[in-house]
C-alpha cells in the first residue's frame, strides 16, 4: 500500500495545510499542485524579468515549514509541480532551504523538458500546433506566445523516485501524474498495465484539487465544518483499489457525495479521460462508503494513450481591468446602468471605445447570465464594469473613470475606498497537441547541496 | 407505475431535489456533473434532463452546443457546455470566469414532478 496526500490544489491554496497534513498522518508521498491552466503565462513573464524567477514561490514557504518533518519522517517524499517555468531555479532555492535545515544530502529531482518555447520554431516546422477546437493553425499568433508547455506524464516522476529522490520538482505535468508516478515507482507496474495506471490516475484526479474531495465546494456544505478541513489522502493498493480518506482530527467529510462531486470535476467524455500515460474510462467507476470518512473507489479501466502530448499555450491578448462600486437605493438597478453609461460616454468623448466590455450587476442575477432575474424590492447591487483592449493606455484610462463618480455621480454610491483597479495583461489560451517524439522529458537527481552549487 | 407527472400532479421539482452537482472549466468550455441521489433518480434524469433541456436553461451564457455523457457506475450525467465561458479563465470579463457557479445554478433547473419522487430524494445522513 502507498499513502499519498495532496495539500495544495492551486497556487493560492492554504500554505499551512501541508504541515498540518504531514503532522496529522503518516504519508509516503505529499503532493503539491500549483499550476492552473494560465499560471504558466504569469510565471513566464516573471522569468522574462528575472532569469532566477518563474516558479511557484509559495512552495518555498511550505518547504521551510516541512523541513523538520522531513528530517523526522524518513519515508516521506514530496512531489510537486511548483517548478513552473523554471524547475531548476526552484530546485536551487528549495535546496538552500534543505541545507539550512541540515538536510544537505537529500536527493532532489528536477523534471523538465515540458517547455516548448526554446524549440518552438523547430516544433512549428513539424506541426502547425492547431487549436484543439477550431483546428486553426497557430500562424501569426506565434509572435505573441508567452508560454507553451506540454503536459508531461508520470514516467519521469517515477524515474526520479526510482533514483531515490525525496523531493521531486517538475514543470508542467498532468496533475494526476503527481500521484501516478509514485504509485508506479512503488508497485513496479508496467507502462502498458493500463487498468492499474487508470486506477492511480483516478486517485490523482480525486486528490488534485485539495479539499474539493473532503468537503470543500460540497453541495451540502451546511452539514459540515470547513474551518479545519482535512486534505485528501489516497491509499492505493498494488491491485488498484483506492481508499480515499483524510487525516484524523480534521474537519470536513469524505463520503460518497464529496468523492462523486470531485470525480466529475472538469471532465469531458467520461469514456476517455485523456492523460499522457493512459486514457481512462470513468463510466463504470464505483464509489462506496466503507467506514466514516473512508470511501473505496474501483472500476476504472485504462487503455493506450495517444502519441501526442496536450499543450497549454498562452499568447498576449491586450489588457484588462475591472472596476466595482456598491450602488444603493430602491432605484439601484437604473442607477447602476446610469453610472456605467456615464463612464462609457466620458471615454467615448476622449475617443476611447471598447468592443470588449461587460457591465454586471452582482446581486441582481448577473453571476450566471440569463438564469436568474433581479429580486423584487432589491435595494443594493454591486456594479462591476470590466473591459479589455489591445491598448494598455485605453484600459488605464478606463481604470481612472469609475472612482470619480463617488462625488460626481448619483446619490447612493459606496465602496470607492478601493480606488483604481489594477490593469493586467490578458493571456489567451490556445489548447493544442504536440507529437510526443518532438520533446525530450528530462530527469536530474542530485543531492540538495549540489543543487545549491548549481 | 410511471415517473411521468399525472394530469392532477403537474407541479415541478428542482433538479436539486434529486441530484447534487459540481461544475468546472476546460478552456472556454465548462462541464456540469449531475449526480443522482438514487438509482431511480438517475433513470429519471436520463429521461428528463436532456442536453436540449440544459442548453435551454443556460441559453444566456452563449453556449454553442451541449453534449451529455453518462456515468452509470455512480449514477451521474456529465454535461459539456461548449464555448460558454466568454473566452475562459484569463480572457473572460465575467465575475465567474471558470463556470464555478454553473453547478449551483443547475440545482434550480425545474423538472416535471415524478410520481415516485420519494424514491429519488436524498436520504438524510
Amino acid at each position: 500500500m502507498i499513502r499519498i496526500a495532496n495539500a495544495a490544489g492551486f497556487w493560492g491554496d492554504s500554505v499551512t495545510a501541508p504541515l498540518r497534513t504531514v503532522r496529522a498522518t503518516a504519508l509516503d508521498v505529499l503532493t503539491l499542485e500549483y499550476l492552473a491552466e494560465l499560471t504558466m503565462s504569469i510565471l513566464a513573464r516573471q522569468r522574462e524579468k528575472d532569469p532566477a524567477a518563474g516558479y511557484a514561490t509559495d512552495f518555498l514557504r511550505v518547504l521551510t515549514s516541512l523541513a523538520e518533518e522531513l528530517a523526522r519522517q524518513p519515508q516521506l517524499h514530496i512531489v510537486t509541480n511548483a517548478g513552473g517555468m523554471n524547475p531548476a531555479a526552484c530546485a536551487a532555492a528549495a535546496a538552500r532551504i534543505l541545507c539550512q535545515a541540515g538536510l544537505e544530502a537529500t536527493p532532489v529531482a528536477v523534471v523538465d523538458g515540458d517547455d516548448l518555447l526554446p524549440h518552438l520554431d523547430r516544433i512549428l516546422a513539424a506541426t502547425p500546433l492547431a487549436h484543439l477546437d477550431t483546428c486553426q493553425p497557430l500562424g501569426e499568433l506565434r509572435q505573441r506566445v508567452v508560454a507553451a508547455n506540454a503536459y508531461l506524464g508520470a514516467v519521469p516522476i517515477a524515474e526520479a523516485l526510482t533514483q531515490q529522490a525525496r523531493v521531486v520538482i517538475t514543470g508542467r505535468v498532468a496533475d494526476a501524474s503527481l500521484t501516478l508516478g509514485p504509485a508506479v515507482a512503488r508497485f513496479g507496474w508496467k507502462w502498458d498495465d493500463y487498468d492499474h495506471l487508470a486506477a492511480a490516475t483516478v486517485a490523482g484526479h480525486l486528490i488534485e484539487c485539495g479539499a474539493q474531495s473532503t468537503g470543500g465546494f460540497y453541495t451540502h456544505w451546511q452539514e459540515i465544518d470547513l474551518a479545519e478541513v482535512g486534505y485528501p489522502v489516497a491509499e492505493l493498493q498494488a491491485d488498484g483499489l483506492i481508499t480515499l480518506t483524510k487525516p484524523e482530527g480534521t474537519s470536513g467529510v469524505v463520503n460518497r457525495e464529496t468523492v462523486c462531486e470531485q470525480l466529475v470535476y472538469e471532465i469531458g467524455d467520461p469514456a476517455c479521460y485523456r492523460t499522457p500515460d493512459v486514457d481512462v474510462d470513468f463510466r463504470y467507476v464505483e464509489v462506496e462508503e466503507v467506514a466514516p470518512n473512508r470511501v473505496q473507489v474501483r472500476g476504472a479501466r485504462g487503455s493506450q494513450p495517444s502519441d501526442q502530448y496536450k499543450v497549454s499555450l498562452a499568447y498576449r491578448d491586450g489588457y484588462l481591468a475591472s472596476s466595482q462600486m456598491l450602488v444603493y437605493g430602491r432605484d439601484c438597478l437604473a442607477k447602476a446602468d446610469a453610472c456605467a453609461e456615464i463612464v462609457f460616454r466620458q471615454l467615448a468623448a476622449e475617443g476611447i471605445t471598447f468592443a470588449d466590455a461587460l457591465v454586471e450587476k452582482l446581486g441582481a442575477g448577473s453571476a450566471v447570465p440569463g438564469v436568474d432575474q433581479p429580486p423584487e424590492g432589491l435595494r443594493e447591487v454591486m456594479l462591476r464594469i470590466t473591459v479589455r483592449h489591445e491598448s494598455k493606455a485605453a484600459v488605464e484610462r478606463f481604470a481612472e473613470m469609475l472612482v470619480p463618480l463617488a462625488t460626481s455621480g448619483p446619490a447612493g454610491l459606496a465602496g470607492y475606498a478601493a480606488l483604481r483597479p489594477v490593469v493586467r495583461p490578458v493571456f489567451s489560451y490556445w489548447p493544442t497537441l504536440v507529437p510526443k517524439d518532438l520533446l525530450q522529458p528530462r530527469v536530474q537527481v542530485k543531492a540538495a547541496k549540489d543543487w545549491v552549487q548549481g | 407505475m410511471t415517473d411521468r407527472p399525472t394530469a392532477r400532479e403537474t407541479a415541478t421539482i428542482r433538479l436539486g431535489d434529486v441530484a447534487h452537482t459540481r461544475s468546472g472549466d476546460k478552456g472556454n468550455h465548462a462541464n456540469i456533473g449531475v449526480i443522482a441521489y438514487t438509482r431511480q433518480g438517475y433513470e429519471f434524469l436520463r429521461r428528463e434532463l436532456t442536453s436540449e433541456r440544459m442548453a435551454e436553461y443556460f441559453a444566456g451564457l452563449g453556449t454553442s452546443r451541449v453534449e451529455r455523457f453518462e456515468l452509470p457506475g455512480i449514477g451521474a450525467l456529465n454535461f459539456v457546455l461548449y464555448d460558454c465561458l466568454a473566452g475562459g479563465a484569463s480572457r473572460s470579463l465575467r465575475i465567474d470566469t471558470q463556470g464555478k457557479l454553473l453547478g449551483t445554478a443547475a440545482l434550480e433547473l425545474p423538472l416535471p414532478r415524478p410520481a415516485n419522487l420519494a424514491q429519488m430524494e436524498r436520504r438524510q445522513p
